[in-house]
């Protein structure tokens, strides 16, 4: 099959990114960010909460560590309820050990049906970060804007009302948009989001409801990615953990604050023979004078505040 | 269909002419960065598809823009400090969306070739004469950006015709004689270059560039912990420079600003480059350097050499 005359015809070969969310810069072009006290890393200790449909539509396609046996999956279905249930009083033990403030991306569904954890989530004293409605409630190209809409909004309301803190924090359910998302996000007051994976600071995205700030959230260096979709071992993934952060706290030194955002996921590193190199990774990032541990939304003021200060 | 390539003879390596690299050279090094655009709402190829999910397709999307806004220096800086100049698979659409690379790039003196004009529009499907202009097109803008008469080709996407090296030779030919369009690093069959048929019968080679190294192979398919990809180039680098003795080799670390540059993965870059630029017998080149040094002292008596050995042979 020979292709169409247009396939050859390059409609966005121009200056920049081939879309206008934002101005194309490199890292090292932008003015250095300070995080202030002396610190140089921010680090970002992001759980994800996420509730995975037995009834899975897998539309338009299949959440990643979702339902893959015929229905009913009990095998993965109870493998991630795992995490919430056991997985995460395990996590939560560790960031006290730790003195860690998380950040909790949490499912509106799990948080409407599980009050008992949303307390105990509260307790810890973290920030919350609506991740939409389940993992089987993707936001894909093509969707109906209507269904989409309906989505986003019930998903951030839900949230708001559980929670005593503000919610102005957005994470896709697998990091997957519609091309309507980011105003959708921006309609419902949500800030800042996590979704596109690259950058390794916060920078400003702009949508037609105003403008809103994209806070990566890694993929590469997510206990799912390397333990989970890659098969690495859990010693080698402290030690990737470790290398990223020796890394960036260095380049932080040189070029100005930087940002490690490290998601994890309690159905997965929350297992018994997993909990320890979660602790190990906590103990290592915690024992450097350099770093400020602090939650998604702390960090996104400090560069709010900066790049406006700088006009 | 063809059932075989047909391209190269078989030629074993054993008993081969010697190749004398500059110096006395074992190695021939050279790291190849991929710099490549992919489209965010890219045109629909009924062969392949450019992403799982409907566009916008953000998890590989995003994670290839990050090579560029991030990746690209830190890996420019780490080939600055162990003295090694870059050979760019380009995508060469970036010489427009990112003139700022190119141009950090340029003041190197790093070589440019082509990996077509973006890495999300494949060679599956075009006609002889859309590939032709397609080939012909990021030669020219090469060409237009940099000053370079680009000499290597590497297909978008590792997407291929029958024809494609045969186009590229030629559009090379077409524009500027034999200093353009003299090797490819489509093909994956040897350690040492060897000598390809083309079309237009200039002169021109097969350079290694080892997908077994490439860390995108190394890291997205094959999966490998950052520490253990150290390890094999270190073990891949050592082996090719003991043969080296008897008979000059190539060794190419084909790399991707998206993969090799994240924070967890640089350690092991690092430690791999220190490791091989720490031997005295090493060449550190570009694609361009390696190719012309072969066809300038080897590609005749390798030539004559696979003659022989089919003469024997009968």
């Amino acid at each position: 099959m020979t292709l169409d005359k247009n396939y050859l015809e390059y409609s966005k070969r121009s200056y920049g990114h081939d879309h206008n969310r934002f101005q194309w810069s490199m890292l090292t072009d932008r003015p250095p960010v300070q995080w202030g006290n002396g610190k140089t890393l921010a680090v970002w200790i992001n759980t994800s909460l996420q509730f995975y449909p037995l009834n899975q539509r897998g539309k338009p396609f299949k959440v990643p560590n979702g339902m893959t046996m015929p229905y009913p999956d009990l095998r993965h279905f109870t493998l991630r309820d795992y995490g919430n249930r056991v997985g995460i009083y395990r996590c939560l033990k560790a960031f006290e050990r730790y003195d860690i403030k998380p950040t909790f991306a949490i499912n509106s569904q799990l948080a409407l049906e599980t009050p008992y954890l949303m307390e105990q989530l509260e307790e810890a004293g973290g920030e919350f970060i609506c991740h939409g409605w389940n993992m089987d409630h993707l936001h894909y190209g093509g969707q109906d804007i209507e269904e989409e809409s309906e989505i986003v909004k019930r998903s951030v309301d839900t949230l708001r009302r559980l929670v005593d803190s503000p919610v102005r924090g957005w994470l896709s359910p697998a990091k997957n948009q519609s091309w309507n998302t980011p105003e959708l996000l921006a309609e419902n007051g949500i800030e800042y989001c996590c979704d596109w994976v690259n950058d390794d600071m916060p920078y400003r995205f702009d949508t037609e409801r105003g403008p809103l700030t994209m806070m990566p959230l890694s993929t590469e260096i997510e206990d799912q990615f390397i333990i989970g979709q890659n098969l690495h071992s859990e010693d080698s993934w402290v030690e990737q953990v470790k290398d990223a952060f020796d890394f960036l706290l260095e380049e932080s030194n040189s070029q100005g604050g930087r940002m490690l955002a490290l998601n994890i996921h309690p159905w997965l590193i929350g297992q018994p023979h997993r909990i320890r190199s979660l602790e190990l990774v906590l103990e290592y990032i915690m024992s450097h004078s350099g770093v400020w541990q602090a939650t998604a939304g702390e960090i996104f003021d400090a560069v709010k505040q900066q790049t406006l200060r700088e006009g | 269909m063809k059932e075989s390539l047909g391209v190269y003879d078989y030629w074993p390596y054993h008993n081969r002419p010697k190749i004398e690299w500059p110096n006395g050279a074992k190695v021939a090094f050279w790291v190849a960065p991929n710099i490549e655009f992919y489209e965010l709402d890219p045109p629909n190829n009924p062969h392949r598809k450019a992403w799982p999910q409907p566009s916008p397709a953000l998890p590989g999307y995003t994670i290839r823009d990050y090579g560029n806004r991030v990746g690209h220096r830190r890996q420019m800086d780490l080939l600055d400090k162990y003295g090694i100049r870059g050979s760019v698979s380009l995508s060469v659409a970036l010489c427009e969306h990112h003139p700022e690379i190119i141009e950090m790039v340029c003041d190197r003196d790093w070589e440019l070739f082509s990996h077509g004009i973006y890495n999300t529009r494949y060679t599956y499907g075009l006609s002889e004469e859309q590939e032709r202009e397609m080939i012909r097109d990021s030669i020219e803008t090469i060409h237009r950006h940099t000053g370079q008469k680009c000499a290597g080709y590497l297909a978008p996407a590792l997407s291929h015709s029958e024809r494609t090296l045969d186009l590229f030779a030629e559009a090379g030919s077409d524009l500027f004689g034999n200093e353009a369009g003299f090797y490819t690093c489509d093909l994956f069959h040897d350690d040492q270059p060897t000598p390809v048929r083309v079309r237009n019968g200039k002169q021109f080679i097969s350079m290694p560039y080892s997908l077994e190294m490439n860390d995108t192979i190394v890291y997205a398919v094959n999966k490998v912990e950052p520490r253990h990809y150290a390890t094999m180039l270190k073990r891949h680098f050592d082996r090719l420079y003991e043969e080296g003795k008897e008979s000059g080799t190539v060794m190419c670390i084909p790399t991707h600003n998206y993969q090799v540059s994240c924070p967890h993965r640089m350690k092991a870059f690092e430690e791999a480059l220190e490791y091989i630029t720490g031997h005295s017998d090493v060449w550190v080149a570009t694609g361009r350097e390696i190719a012309e040094h072969y066809i300038t002292h080897h590609y005749d008596s390798t030539l004559a050499d696979i003659e022989n050995k089919k003469r024997l042979a009968k």
